[in-house]
């Protein structure tokens, strides 16, 4: 070809009417939830920027609340409408699915962040600093621990109330997660609310470096599971073509018609698939928490401020047994004789080692981790259950397990002594005599746990178990079983170190909370009884919203 | 009509509640309130017996549901009632007996600070032992029959602040948890046997049942009545449970609740009917106790434990006549009856005598009361001559059938049988006349107690009087009113089923025999303790004497068999638990916290090793997956 017919065929193909890249469709209407809270956060950017400092808590407070409630209304509307069952389709060309799960996953991780906003703005739990109320945060994030610049910036009263904004841009990213229908948007969500919680743990106004420590640790992980994560999308596009679930499922399921012939050699390559769906499988098990991805929970619970580390134990398990449950529900249940065996042995795994670790643990925020852990492995066995069954029996236990979890660490920022939240087990000694109601709740709370009858903890389990014995799981149940008991055992220890123990004399006091702490443990409380006792509506509910849209 | 049977539970239940919830307010009412309610049963009962009376005879069934009380899938049980001619034979004893030792309490437990509890107790026990013989299943007859045992424990143990009071009641609760387990098993074999523990289905289908099953349930219902009904081998409880304030002692512990293993066999006839082997075993406990009882009656200084050892041995005669089949039924409750009378007369007899004599309760101490008693020595006389089956009183008629009837079991059995139960009426009428010789004739014997305080011997009020008159004419004639025209025969004939026996001795010289013995009997006493002066302490006796004295070595041998047993089984059982079932629990234990104490360490802060962790577990995850496809 000579010089000047190139140039000619650059020309000509400049030439080309352009073809028209159509405008996306987006139905507003039915992305409102995440919508709202996402401009809910914008306007608390703003807020940030332009209101001084004394108003910006109760204004912040207030937008959360706001933007969080709105957000369940729509979601409400959203179910009312018939999104969750009849009318359940797949939103915003292709990328996010309204169905069922999505929306209760959505209106679960909504309450459970609005009670958690609640233990953001708690003030009257830290003694006052030169006279001004403090909440949990740093005075000021980004001072050196130990500086003079953090010693200016307490001195001034400074608090960071960029906590609301930013936990509500965590709260967009874990809205999308669960409904995300592309695994890039499913990775994107995942960022989303994965750097907001990176900041969110760094922020501990007691024990910073501590603090520090761990958010480090999680975004270093995070980075690299998500690196992980990218990589079997990756390899999942070579497989398909396409990084929507469903066209990734007719590849898996054969029905495919056309293939891209760029990719015509890879199309259909089963180590592709399998590779590539065990390495996004293992981004989401990240972030559940499951053994072997497990190892930062411990260190990033105990860092990270007591009111993150609920929240973040609370909704991001929710948002991503969500996601989990749908990319093994639609994507890949036609490997289901693939991944079953694999995440049988996770589970177990999960179970074991979260029961057996949390047995020996002297403080009571990594407990709790490795109780999270063990929680995981239980849900985990509901998820494999592949049973309409399975799926109404993991929400509801997600949103049981939520509620507890916020309200055990919003008992936890209670119990304090002169160096802030008195974590070790041993200072809660005889709690019980000293302070029956808050021993009493927190019992509450760990008899859910365990799952003893009459709490949420019990409901939950039985569904799950149930669920995941009639998928043929039984010995997966006997394990859980065991783990249980062995769970048992450290939840109880608690409970007979509260009551039976005498008091020491330096032991720590318990602070009187404001109004918005005792609302979220009095919902904690409440939600426990009424899922344990009358749990027969949310099941129906739960049982109603079982269903995936593909 | 069916619904007055409901009421005639609630009367008493509601005396129960009251007396017992409503505090002290009720203390200067609380006695009449529970003797009213009493004989408003009673009443209840004698209008149900009036319209059972004009009703055709196989037509004196009422039934009546009241609820469903566990319905679970296959498993039912109904709250129901069923008054036919033997529950109604029971309630008629039950609240009439009842009512009148009510009335006798006020009098007797006048001084005492808890009597509205007294009384609140009573009313219980007269509901809970209502709600046995009125049941129309098993399991609600298992309420009421844990009821009565409630009641005895706790009427027994009233006086708690006497340690032998206490353990008294102790020792009858647990005897009795032993036969009360014995009910618990037969209900539970009844349900997997029948599918239910109704009575109609239960009796009526009991001829479908294997003969094995039937014999165990047979066997497993006389272990209860054994406990219920103080028969050898768990009769040791009924001497303590004298402890009890005496009037307890004629209700409930010779009168009433110590017969109901009488009804629950009776009640059970179809059962044990077909099931000959367990037949056997009855008679045999019944004919054993008969003499075992009228034994350690002999020895016994105490007139409670004499009266005890009585009540012991009567029930004997009974249970012996039930398990003789429809040949002895309607004599074992015609017996029950005619007891309820006479050993109830005795009892309020005996607290009335004690009640004069400042709780002195031993008989070396009385001697020539008739004169200052004399209402007590005449009703007492009366019950006396009832029960040695003195010719034309009651007990003569009930004793007489029943020797008659286990002559008729025929063979050689029929010998053995009659011959105990001849022998039974001898010793009856030896001990009897023992205890009306020491108690009201010879010397008197009474001293100052410890604190200087002589006795004033005095007749008891009216209101304690009263009922032990009514007792003495029940006494008297009950037995005649049911002989004459075999009327007691035809009223339960229709739901106990009769046979007559074909005994080898003709019914004459049965009687004859017992004149005689009953001669030799009284004579013998006599001439022991009516001719020669009584010492007021006891002679060392022989050695039957002094085994009598200490129950037969009852106590002794369950000491060595059952407590000393436990003892050993106990610490061997706590010596494997300790080794061997805390040796696993605790390794299963250790082996956790160590384990997870070496897990534990895995967690070692860097997050290099975090992620190498992480990395390993792609790659294992990744092989996995591909494995899995591979195999």
């Amino acid at each position: 070809m000579s010089h000047a017919a190139f140039v000619h065929s650059l020309w000509t193909m400049s030439a080309d009417p352009p073809k028209k890249i159509p405008a996306p469709h987006i139905e507003y209407a039915q992305l409102s939830p995440t919508l709202i809270v996402l401009g809910a956060a914008v306007l608390g950017i703003l807020v940030e920027a332009f209101l001084p400092r004394r108003l910006r808590h109760p204004v912040q407070l207030l937008l959360s609340a706001v933007g969080l409630v709105a957000g369940f209304a729509a979601v409400i509307a959203l179910a009312a409408g018939g999104y969750g069952t009849g009318k359940a389709h797949i939103a915003a060309m292709g990328a996010v699915a309204v169905d069922g799960p999505a929306l209760f996953l959505q209106g679960t991780i909504l309450l459970v962040s609005l009670i958690a906003v609640f233990t953001f703005a708690e003030r009257r739990l830290d003694p006052a600093a030169h006279g001004k109320r403090v909440d949990s945060f740093a005075a000021q994030g980004s001072a050196v621990p130990g500086g003079a610049a953090e010693q200016a910036a307490v001195k001034a009263g400074f608090t960071t109330t960029e906590v609301f904004p930013v936990a509500l841009f965590a709260v967009a990213g874990m809205l999308v997660f669960p409904a995300a229908n592309d695994l890039l948007t499913l990775f994107i969500a995942l960022e989303v609310f994965s750097l907001p919680l990176y900041v969110l743990c760094g922020l501990a106004r007691r024990q910073r470096l501590l603090s520090q420590e761990s958010a480090v640790k999680y975004f270093l992980l995070g980075a690299f599971s998500s690196a992980f994560l990218l990589f079997g999308v990756a390899l999942l596009y070579g497989y398909a073509g396409t990084v929507t679930y469903a066209g990734i499922a007719d590849v898996v399921n054969g029905t495919v018609r056309t293939v891209d012939p760029a990719l015509a050699s890879t199309t259909g390559n089963d180590a592709l698939l399998l590779i590539g769906g065990a390495l996004v499988l293992m981004g989401l098990l990240f972030k559940v928490g499951a053994v072997p991805f497990h190892m930062w929970t411990p260190d990033v619970y105990q860092g990270a401020p007591t009111p993150v580390t609920g929240f973040m134990a609370a909704a991001t398990k929710v948002a991503a047994f969500g996601a989990l449950l749908r990319l093994l529900y639609v994507v890949l249940p036609g490997l289901r004789w693939d991944w079953r065996p694999v995440m049988w042995g996770v589970a177990i795994v999960t179970m074991l080692v979260g029961a057996i670790v949390a047995v020996t643990q002297t403080d009571v925020k990594r407990l709790l981790a490795y109780s999270s852990i063990a929680h995981a492995g239980f849900i985990l066995a509901g998820v494999i259950a592949v049973s309409p069954d399975g799926v109404s029996s993991v929400l509801f236990y997600l949103a049981a397990y939520s509620f507890v979890t916020l309200g055990a660490f919003a008992v936890v920022t209670l119990v304090r002594d002169a160096g802030g939240e008195a974590t070790h087990l041993s200072k809660w000694a005889g709690l019980g005599r000293r302070s029956p109601l808050v021993a009493a709740v927190f019992a509450v709370f760990l008899l859910a746990f365990a799952g003893i009858p009459l709490t949420s903890g019990f409901t939950g389990k039985f569904a799950v178990f149930k669920a995941a014995a009639q998928g043929g799981a039984t010995p997966l149940v006997i394990v859980g079983v065991l783990s249980s008991a062995i769970a048992a055992f450290f939840y109880i220890r608690v409970i007979v170190l509260m009551f039976f123990s005498e008091p020491k004399a330096d032991g720590p006091t318990v602070a009187v909370p404001s109004a918005l702490t005792s609302t979220a443990i009095a919902v904690g409380v409440a939600v426990t009884l009424v899922l344990g006792v009358a749990p027969q509506y949310f099941l129906d509910l739960a049982g109603q919203a079982g269903v995936f849209v593909r | 009509m069916e619904n007055l049977i409901g009421l005639l539970v609630a009367a008493p239940l509601l005396g129960a509640g009251l007396l017992l919830c409503g505090g002290p307010r009720l203390d200067r009412a609380g006695h009449w309130i529970g003797t009213l309610l009493a004989a408003v049963s009673f009443a209840l009962g004698a209008v149900l017996f009036a319209d059972l009376l004009g009703r055709g005879r196989e037509d004196r069934t009422l039934t009546s549901h009241l609820f469903s009380w566990v319905p679970v899938g296959g498993f039912r049980a109904d709250v129901g009632f069923q008054l036919d001619q033997l529950s109604m034979t029971f309630v008629l004893l039950i609240t009439g007996v009842g009512t009148l030792i009510h009335l006798y309490s006020v009098g007797y437990m006048e001084h005492d600070e808890r009597r509205r509890r007294f009384f609140g107790y009573l009313n219980l026990f007269l509901a809970a032992m209502l709600l046995l013989v009125l049941a129309d299943n098993y399991l609600l007859l298992y309420v009421g029959w844990e009821g009565v045992g409630l009641a005895s424990y706790l009427l027994i143990g009233f006086w708690q602040h006497k340690p032998s009071a206490a353990t008294a009641a102790k020792k009858a609760f647990l005897v009795n948890r032993v036969g009360d387990m014995g009910l618990s098993i037969a209900i539970m074999l009844m349900f997997t046997t029948f599918g239910t523990f109704a009575f109609g289905p239960v009796l009526a289908h009991a001829t479908d049942a294997g003969e094995g099953r039937l014999t165990a349930i047979g066997l497993m219902l006389l272990l209860a009545a054994c406990g219920k009904s103080a028969q050898v081998p768990l009769q040791s409880w009924l001497g303590d449970a004298m402890e009890g304030p005496t009037p307890v002692s004629a209700l409930i512990h010779a009168a009433t609740m110590v017969t109901a293993g009488v009804y629950l066999i009776t009640r059970s006839g179809a059962i044990f009917n077909a099931a000959p082997d367990a037949q056997t075993a009855v008679v045999t406990v019944g004919a054993v106790t008969l003499l075992f009882g009228a034994i350690v009656g002999c020895a016994k200084d105490d007139i409670k434990k004499a009266l005890a050892g009585s009540t012991m041995s009567q029930i004997g005669y009974m249970i012996l006549a039930a398990g003789l089949g429809p040949v002895g039924y309607v004599f074992a409750i015609m017996h029950l009856v005619t007891h309820g009378f006479f050993k109830a007369g005795l009892f309020l007899g005996a607290g009335s005598v004690m009640h004069g004599m400042n709780d002195e309760v031993d008989m070396r101490r009385y001697g020539g009361l008739r004169t200052y008693m004399p209402v007590t020595f005449v009703t007492f006389g009366l019950g006396y001559l009832a029960i040695i089956g003195f010719p034309g009183l009651s007990g003569f008629f009930s004793k007489d059938k029943i020797i008659e009837a286990a002559f008729a079991k025929g063979g050689t059995e029929g010998w053995i049988l009659g011959g105990a139960a001849l022998l039974g009426a001898a010793i009856t009428a030896y001990y009897m006349t023992r205890v009306m010789v020491l108690t009201f004739f010879g010397e008197k014997r009474w001293q100052p107690d410890a604190e200087g305080n002589a006795p004033h011997p005095h007749e008891s009020p009216r209101t304690m009087t009263i009922p032990m008159v009514v007792l003495a004419f029940g006494s008297v004639f009950a037995g005649g009113l049911f002989s004459i025209n075999d009327t007691f025969l035809k009223w339960l004939e229709p739901v106990t089923g009769h046979a007559e026996g074909n005994s080898p001795v003709s019914a004459l010289t049965v009687t004859i025999g017992t004149m005689v013995v009953l001669v030799l009997g009284v004579a013998l006493a006599w001439a022991q303790y009516g001719r020669r002066p009584v010492p007021v302490t006891a002679p060392r006796g022989n050695l039957l004497t002094r085994a009598a004295r200490r129950d037969l070595l009852q106590d002794d041998f369950n000491h060595v068999v059952l407590v000393r047993g436990g003892e050993h089984l106990t610490r061997s059982l706590v010596y494997a638990d300790h080794t061997l079932v805390d040796g696993v629990v605790n390794g299963t234990a250790a082996s956790v916290g160590g384990l997870s104490g070496r897990m534990r360490r895995l967690q070692n802060g860097y997050a290099r090793s975090y992620a190498v962790s992480m990395f390993g577990g792609a790659a294992v995850l990744i092989a996995a997956t591909l494995l899995m496809r591979a195999v």
